[in-house]
């Protein structure tokens, strides 16, 4: 049913119904090894992967000679893409709101994270409460609508937070400056922060609970008034369920711990610990509890929970059997997350092949979409990067990016047609200045009035 | 001779005691919009209504006469979003802050308005935040506002008017813009739609300041309501049933304002907002208007407001420099082509047939007025189409072309004289009739120092 719906939507896009074979290239395809061949694209699709393929009539052909081809980056922890603020801030559970709300198809940062091989991104609400917005993964299809941007039938999440900023630390009256009459929001501690998630939960269940017995009742065939939907509360009502993934900003072991414990005593899961930067203090019990950790490469000391780092944090919890990602939680970075990929070759000797599954199959696998995207298999979404170099170097470049077997980026056409954008912007600056000098110079001549 | 008439005719109104109710404008050009140009013809006015319309009608023998050679009778013009007669309304944009999807300042305290509380602040959507969805304009209207004059003069015989405070602000009044009368006098239809903002009750940045704090806040906060409202209308209904045995529902005023609304009105001014808003007032299933829309003239835009097939309401306040900007940064390629363009998004909406009126977004002197009409009139929109976005277009909307927005007979005698072409720079208003009551404009009060662009005549040879 899913998958028929799928379909249409991708019967529906004119460009991907385009065959494409991209030819020659050094195929990096995650799950299989890496080949020396060429990829099939039909209708969105991976078709064919081998090291002679048969060009069917018609299709495209791309020449990858001396290039490199891997699955679309996925980044687990972005904040693009999303209008009017990321965090819900003025209360400590926040999970009213959603990210899907305000998508904003137009933010410069989508195509400029495509130019770095991104095409999907998890975009999640900010860390300023314990319990934060819903989120949800989003495909970098730059120029389409809000609602295209939406990885279909992807799993919804949920931002938790931990420690520092959800308790606002160096802001202990909630706000900067006495002056200003800003009220304290609870918790300021991180016992504070356990309970205001212990509390949401109770409230959730009482929730769900209420909802379960009109709904048994109703199906005994009663006529009774719904409870009151309450959007706070749905969301952790199908976290309980398990229809919502939980991403869990952390740091300190300490905390991380804390959270496993109220997961286990709620019955539900952590899908991911977010930062986790102290985590291979604790990869054990993060591997036992069955989260998923997605971390930076060699990013942190940016405040005091944030020290206890190493820069071997991704391989060590990678061998004690964690999936392993490595995001940005930033648009820029977001923009060479390869080259972050590579780092763990060098901290910790990760194979080429599982480094670059920290930017691809590990952030699929985290966000459920793994039966779609994440490694270059027949049959899954064709979400393809085209590197000039060796992927995991600091020197290679983004070449041609493919979402749905649609090319959305281009370096050869963005070349050309930077020359004519840059033109066209300066005549309409040129225009409204004109335009501008004018209105300024009427006033001038006075009396108009007659 | 034209001039001695009309001071005649201002002669004779101071003359007597007893204003009369009956009026006659001969042989002047007369613009139904609801039908074809007349271009000589007479109006009767009668009791506040239009007796009769034509080349050829009597002149009854009881009115005043107004020769109207080389004068141009328009229906009077209907500001389709005003804040005119709310008491403690700025008179500047109210969708400078909301139409940009939330990204403005909080709504400011103003003392003597009858907004959100000082204090608590609120901690979810159950506080009800910057919410006074049962505030009704016609209730809150000052005939004695100073602002009733000064747009009549530029030509608007109608307001609708709104409270714009908060996200729920109410629901705003078609008026009719008299003086000195009671309010109630001024009233056509007290309630026609819910002013909905994406201002933030926090003010944003989310550090303290109360829910909510964000776009996706209000968002949420906003479909909480209508889940709300539903419930609670359920919950009552069935009280009313039968209420022995069952809890009674408390009151909310909050809901009852909602309920009350036969429509919404949500900001939107780029195509993001537009596609974001209308699919958001599909999901609660209440009939919208947007207002904003400057990015309307992208074929994006137009696109998406036709599947909905929602009526707009243009901004006239267009998209200009931001004031004292650095001269070294250069604004996004979209921020200058929507610039360029904002003006020429009626024309654009006028060729697709999407229903839209424009309306003055605090532009109140009649200068400024006629020169956001002339921009998009530049735009490609004709004088026709604009006077129609500005009279007939704005009733149909609303609900009340049966009564008011063309010059037709028995329709409420809203009309507004003009020597000359209206919108054009030197033409000027002659006289103005709301519901039959003659007016003259106001000396125009765009004096140096004065809002508005400093570039008006400063020092000029008036």
């Amino acid at each position: 049913m899913n998958k028929a719906w799928i379909a249409a939507l991708i019967a529906l896009a004119p460009l991907s119904a385009e065959t494409i074979v991209i030819q020659n290239a050094t195929v990096m395809t995650v799950t299989k090894g890496t080949l020396k061949g060429s990829v099939v694209i039909k209708d969105g699709k991976i078709a064919e992967v081998g090291e002679k393929v048969m060009v069917p009539q018609g299709a495209t052909v791309i020449d990858g000679t001396n290039q490199y081809l891997i699955p679309g980056i996925i980044d687990c922890h972005s904040h693009i893409a999303a209008d009017g603020g990321i965090n819900e801030g003025s209360v400590s559970v926040s999970s009213m709101v959603d990210i899907k709300d305000v998508l904003n198809p137009e933010d410069i940062a989508i195509y400029r994270a495509l130019a770095g091989g991104v095409t999907t991104a998890n975009i999640l609400h900010g860390s300023a409460n314990a319990i934060g917005g819903c989120t949800l993964p989003i495909k970098m299809r730059w120029g389409k609508d809000a609602q295209s941007l939406i990885f279909e039938g992807a799993m919804p999440g949920i931002k938790f937070a931990l420690g520092e900023n959800p308790k606002r630390a160096g802001n202990p009256q909630g706000g900067r400056g006495a002056a200003t009459t800003v009220q304290a929001r609870y918790p300021a501690t991180r016992m504070g922060i356990e309970d205001t998630i212990r509390e949401a939960f109770n409230e959730a269940k009482a929730y769900k609970e209420e909802w379960d017995a009109y709904n048994a009742r109703v199906a005994r065939g009663e006529h009774l008034i719904p409870p009151r939907k309450d959007l706070k509360l749905e969301p952790l009502k199908e976290v309980l369920e398990g229809k919502r993934y939980v991403h869990a900003h952390s740091y300190r072991a300490d905390e991380i711990l804390m959270l496993i414990r109220v997961a286990d005593d709620y019955g539900f899961k952590i899908r991911t610990f977010q930062h986790v930067l102290e985590g291979y203090k604790v990869a054990k019990e993060i591997a036992a509890h069955g989260a998923g950790a997605s971390t930076f490469s060699d990013w942190w000391s940016y405040k005091v929970e944030a020290f206890d780092a190493i820069p071997y944090n991704a391989a060590l919890m990678a061998k004690k059997g964690i999936v392993v990602s490595l995001n940005s939680d930033d648009a820029e970075l977001m923009r060479h997350l390869n080259s972050e990929a590579g780092k763990a070759m060098k901290y910790g000797g990760v194979s080429e092949n599982d480094a670059l599954a920290m930017v691809t199959l590990n952030p699929a696998k985290q966000l459920g979409i793994d039966n779609r995207v994440g490694s270059i298999e027949v049959g899954k979404d064709a979400d393809l990067v085209i590197f000039d170099k060796f992927p995991l170097s600091d020197y290679a470049k983004v070449q041609k990016v493919l979402i749905d077997g649609t090319v959305y980026f281009d370096r050869d056409k963005e070349a050309s047609d930077l020359v004519l954008k840059t033109a066209e912007k300066q005549k309409l600056v040129d225009k409204l200045k004109q335009q501008q000098a004018a209105q300024g110079g009427r006033g001038g001549r006075g009396g108009r009035g007659q | 001779m034209k001039k001695l008439v009309t001071a005649l005719v201002f002669v004779c109104a101071y003359a007597f005691a007893q204003a009369p109710s009956t009026f006659a404008i001969r042989n002047a050009k007369i613009v139904t919009v609801g039908g074809p140009v007349i271009a000589k013809g007479t109006v009767v006015v009668r009791k506040g209504l239009i007796e009769a319309v034509g080349e050829n009608v009597a002149v009854p023998s009881d009115a005043w006469v107004v020769d109207g050679e080389g004068l141009t009778v328009y229906p009077g013009l209907i500001d389709s979003l005003s804040t005119v007669g709310m008491p403690g309304a700025p008179a500047t944009s109210t969708t400078a802050t909301a139409g940009r999807g939330g990204r403005g300042q909080a709504t400011p305290a103003t003392p003597g308005t009858p907004v959100t509380a000082a204090a608590p602040l609120a901690r979810g959507p159950e506080d009800r935040p910057a919410t006074t969805s049962w505030v009704v304009a016609a209730d809150e209207i000052q005939a004695t506002d100073r602002r009733i004059e000064t747009v009549r003069s530029a030509g608007f015989t109608t307001a609708v008017t709104f409270p714009t405070r908060g996200i729920f602000a109410g629901q705003g009044s078609i008026v009719d813009l008299l003086s000195g009368e009671k309010a109630g006098e001024m009233v056509l239809v007290p309630s026609v739609g819910q002013y909905i903002s994406l201002t933030r009750a926090g003010g944003g940045g989310g550090m303290g300041g109360g829910f909510p704090s964000s776009l996706m806040g209000t968002i949420s906060y906003i479909r909480q309501i209508y889940l709300d409202a539903a419930h609670y209308q359920l919950v009552k209904d069935t009280y009313a049933k039968d209420p022995r045995g069952m809890e009674r529902p408390a009151y909310d005023r909050a809901l009852e304002g909602v309920l009350e609304s036969k429509r919404i009105l949500f900001p939107a001014n780029r195509l993001v907002e537009i596609d974001r808003m209308l699919r958001f007032a599909a999901e609660l299933k209440q009939p919208v208007i947007l207002y904003g829309v400057h990015e309307s003239y992208r074929p994006e835009a137009i696109q998406v407001i036709k599947k909905y097939g929602a009526p707009v309401l243009v901004s006239l306040r267009w998209p200009e420099p931001t004031r004292d900007a650095n001269p070294d940064d250069v604004d996004s390629m979209r921020t200058l082509e929507t610039r360029d363009k904002a003006a020429s998004a009626p024309a654009l909406l006028k060729k697709a047939g999407v229903r839209f009126a424009l309306y003055s977004d605090g532009l109140d002197q009649p200068r400024d007025l006629q020169r956001a009409v002339k921009k998009a009139m530049d735009g490609g929109l004709s004088r026709e189409d604009a006077v129609r976005a500005l009279t007939l277009s704005a009733a149909e909307i609303y609900g009340v072309a049966d009564r008011m927005g063309s010059i037709e007979k028995g329709k409420i005698a809203n009309l507004v004289v003009m020597r000359g072409d209206i919108f054009e720079d030197r033409t000027k208003v002659e006289l103005i009739f709301v519901d039959g009551r003659k007016y003259t404009p106001a000396p125009d009060t765009a004096t140096p120092g004065g809002r508005g662009p400093a570039t008006d005549d400063p020092g000029g040879n008036r």
